[in-house]
């Protein structure tokens, strides 16, 4: 069997004796067939070191716990099987430009508080209805995309407008926000517009197109929020969004 | 310390529902989760819920009565059958009510909700978002928690409960962030911690489906309810498990033996790749076991190829990218290498209709629970139902109780020394050097779980299983800490964990050796039938602190309207 062989960037920053970042080597075993990252993680946790933080859940692509930097590109840890990354190291390391807890593990706070900031929720006014609300096959269709996201951070991780301000709400919120507005059950006003229809929001983005890349479920961000621009200028000359 | 009127553990469809309907209710409300709720297992769910809607052109003439009754033959008679009533009752509100708060169902083209056939059902009442449901499902109650301004803390490991003369009065909880325990008082508690799948080696489940609500609640004294009755999901991905769901088959998909035969036909000809799960993945396993497995291996094809690209495309496009990320496969062009794998959780916290537990302010919604709906097998489709209508009535229920109470203080002392005694117990395993490695004798336990206790059973090989979980049990005495750290400590998380798992793993052995009979999942060659005379009650299961495995015990089981019948597909 091939040993492959994991560099692994470690740092905890509450030791006392140790918190400055370094790069750490482990041997894991391998059948040569079938190994996820996420799996050789827990191996070098189980057999090497306990010390080893990372977040995990789902082990099959769909939770977003296991977002990482991963020989040179965000992937999810459990998503990425090494025979495709054809090579026998493997170099894993945060996902950058969020504050770190430890090791894999980044502080997601500031990602949530502005998917909570555009308000991520179907907004109705009218009464409900006894049944369903009725949504044709075409205007279903409208949401495939944005409904796949899984929040997991590699867009918001990748995105250079993101790493210069701060406030950004960046591609995840947006990409949420677009879900709703273009939702054909939703019947928001300008409310959630304008938290996203500013300097903050859609105008900070310079379609520099790293969320589209980085996205673990191919996704298009970028996408999403040219819609949301455009809608901004159809309600301000038309009074519409959709 | 810190205080709220209810406290959620569990941030999945069951325990967001729960905190939705408590908030609703004006009561103070916070979700403890290990995970952000978004990440919760329910996310996995794949292929539907079920409901009486009548949408699809094959079931106008479905009915909540047929609903039940399906539900109730599915079991194996095993159900109580007002609870089965009662949950098909609900369906069709609360799925209505998920559409309103914007889940993105998939849609007829008169743009009602759609379904599709399911598993053991008489007819297509499986709603559908592709083969995402669960996802869709957990995000829009994610959503609705945001906006009721749910409080949500959020990688919070729950590791025990606060029990005060006998009443539930809160958790302790470990903070992954940052570190230490914390002691969260609160006048009803409500588990939704989800399944225990990874007792097994072969699950289809989440790393984080521990069955921790399960093993709390057990230790603090309350029963487990049909602990033997493990499901095993039929098609889970040959090398990981990975589920490839019930409406793969729903859309039209076959099962295919080394022989190329579409292998349901000798085991249930009238419902073929639609016969319910214990039947199927039975039938799957007998090709395998006597040579008919592919290329006389273990295991047998899902064949998709015969739907068409368009189709999958549209109706399965996760579980291609399942098959392809994680089997190589493309079930376009490929049939997709499938096994029987543990998937779900029958037993449970012993609950009644409303999720209320023996123990007064305790109470349990979704997987960790064991309300009697799905018997001795679930239908697929019931689970995701089983959360929205079972967190649904749990979290009325928990406000309901709030009003009945007169004091409404939790003992403040009880609470602070549980948090501590927490604390002392993980000082005490860093302490250890360990003289056994936690992580071998896991991987032993999950193996015997599924060595011995796996979808065919005979009293010698439970026995020899029972007899190595002791083995077990007796070792994990010896483990210890490889990391004492206090922030985001795996290690800490998956040792305490196990030592849990152990206890219901125990039960499912026991029990199992108990029940001289086949009954849905639980079928034994050595007494092969059903046997409504002996065994038609649930079994229940007290922890023993003092004994190494549990007290059974027997609950009859509440009959209705649907008389016992023989099961046939």
């Amino acid at each position: 069997m091939p040993d492959i062989k994991f560099r692994l960037k470690r740092q905890d920053p509450h030791s006392k004796k140790n918190p400055e970042a370094r790069w750490e080597e482990y041997t894991v075993t391998y059948d040569g067939e079938n190994l996820t990252v996420l799996e050789g993680l827990f191996s070098i946790q189980e057999k090497f070191d306990g010390s080893l933080s990372f977040r995990y859940c789902c082990r099959a692509s769909i939770c977003g716990s296991c977002a990482m930097y991963i020989n040179g590109a965000y992937r999810l840890a459990c998503q990425t099987n090494i025979k495709h990354l054809d090579t026998d190291l493997i170099t894993v390391s945060p996902m950058p430009h969020l504050p770190l807890v430890k090791d894999m593990v980044v502080d997601m706070d500031a990602f949530f508080s502005k998917y909570e900031y555009v308000m991520p929720w179907l907004i109705r006014n009218s009464p409900d209805p006894e049944k369903e609300i009725i949504q044709s096959p075409k205007d279903r269709k409208k949401i495939d995309m944005p409904v796949d996201c899984i929040l997991c951070g590699c867009c918001y991780s990748s995105c250079p407008s993101a790493w210069g301000e701060e406030n950004y709400l960046g591609p995840a919120a947006l990409l949420k926000a677009h879900r709703f507005e273009v939702d054909s059950r939703d019947e928001a006003g300008k409310e959630r517009m304008a938290r996203w229809s500013n300097e903050r929001g859609v105008y900070r983005c310079h379609t520099i197109m790293n969320c589209v890349e980085a996205c673990p479920k191919e996704l298009n961000p970028t996408e999403g929020i040219q819609w949301l621009k455009k809608a901004a200028v159809r309600r301000k000359l038309f009074g519409k969004a959709k | 310390m810190i205080h709220h009127d209810v406290i959620v553990v569990g941030g999945g469809l069951s325990g967001l529902r729960a905190a939705i309907e408590a908030k609703r209710a004006g009561v103070d409300v916070a979700i403890l989760s290990q995970v952000h709720p978004g990440r919760s297992h329910s996310g996995a769910a794949q292929g539907g819920i079920n409901a009486a809607l009548g949408n699809h052109p094959d079931g106008h003439d479905d009915t909540w009565e047929k609903h039940a009754f399906d539900t109730t033959k599915g079991g194996d008679y095993l159900v109580d059958q007002d609870c089965a009533i009662q949950m098909a009752k609900d369906a069709p509100r609360v799925i209505y009510e998920m559409d309103h708060w914007g889940c993105p169902f998939s849609r007829f083209e008169d743009g009602r909700i759609a379904q599709r056939p399911f598993g053991g059902a008489g007819f297509p009442r499986c709603c559908y978002g592709a083969d995402k449901t669960g996802h869709y499902l957990l995000h829009t109650l994610v959503e609705q928690a945001y906006k009721l301004q749910v409080k949500i803390y959020v990688e919070q490991y729950v590791a025990r409960l606060i029990v005060h003369e006998g009443v539930c009065q809160g958790v302790v909880a470990y903070d992954m962030i940052h570190g230490g325990f914390e002691a969260f008082t609160a006048n009803a508690v409500i588990m939704a911690t989800g399944g225990a799948g990874r007792t097994y080696s072969n699950s289809t489940n989440a790393v984080i489906s521990t069955g921790s609500g399960m093993f709390m609640a057990y230790h603090a004294g309350v029963p487990l309810k049909d602990m033997e009755f493990v499901q095993f999901h039929p098609t889970g991905l040959f090398t990981t498990y990975i589920l490839m769901t019930e409406g793969a088959r729903g859309e039209g998909g076959y099962l295919i033996n080394g022989l190329g035969e579409r292998l349901m036909e000798k085991y249930a000809p009238k419902f073929m790749e639609l016969a319910p799960r214990d039947i199927t993945a039975r039938s799957i396993q007998t090709e395998i076991n006597e040579g008919r497995g592919i290329g006389g291996g273990g295991y047998v094809y899902l064949d998709l190829r015969h739907l068409g690209a368009e189709k999958i495309l549209e109706r399965l496009p996760g579980i291609r990218d399942l098959a392809i990320h994680f089997e190589g496969v493309d079930p376009i062009e490929a049939p997709i290498p499938v096994v029987p794998s543990q998937h779900y959780w029958m037993g449970g916290i012993d609950t009644n209709v409303d999720g209320a537990t023996s123990m007064p302010g305790l109470f349990a919604a979704g997987e960790c629970a064991c309300v009697s709906v799905h018997g001795a097998n679930r239908l697929g489709g019931n689970s995701l139902l089983e959360t929205i209508v079972f967190g649904r009535r749990a979290g009325a229920e928990a406000a309901r109780y709030l009003e009945g109470l007169t004091e409404k203080r939790p003992n403040a002392r009880t609470a602070f020394t549980a948090a501590q005694l927490m604390e002392q117990k993980v000082e005490e395993l860093g302490a250890k050097t360990g003289s056994q490695d936690a992580y071998a004798l896991r991987a032993e336990m999950t193996v015997a779980m599924r060595e011995h206790f796996g979808l065919f059973r005979d009293e010698p090989t439970m026995k020899a299983g029972v007899e190595k979980l002791l083995s077990i049990k007796e070792r994990v005495k010896g483990i210890g800490l490889r990391w004492t750290g206090s922030v985001f400590n795996v290690d800490m998380i998956r040792t305490v964990e196990f030592e849990g798992m152990v206890d219901l793993a125990l039960t499912v052995g026991m029990g199992a050796v108990a029940r001289q009979e086949s009954r849905g999942a639980h079928y034994r060659t050595d007494y092969n039938t059903r046997d409504d005379v002996n065994w038609l009650q649930h079994t229940l299961a007290y922890y023993q602190p003092d004994a190494a495995g549990p007290r059974l015990d027997s609950k009859p089981v509440t009959l209705g309207p649907f008389e016992l019948q023989e099961r046939k597909y």
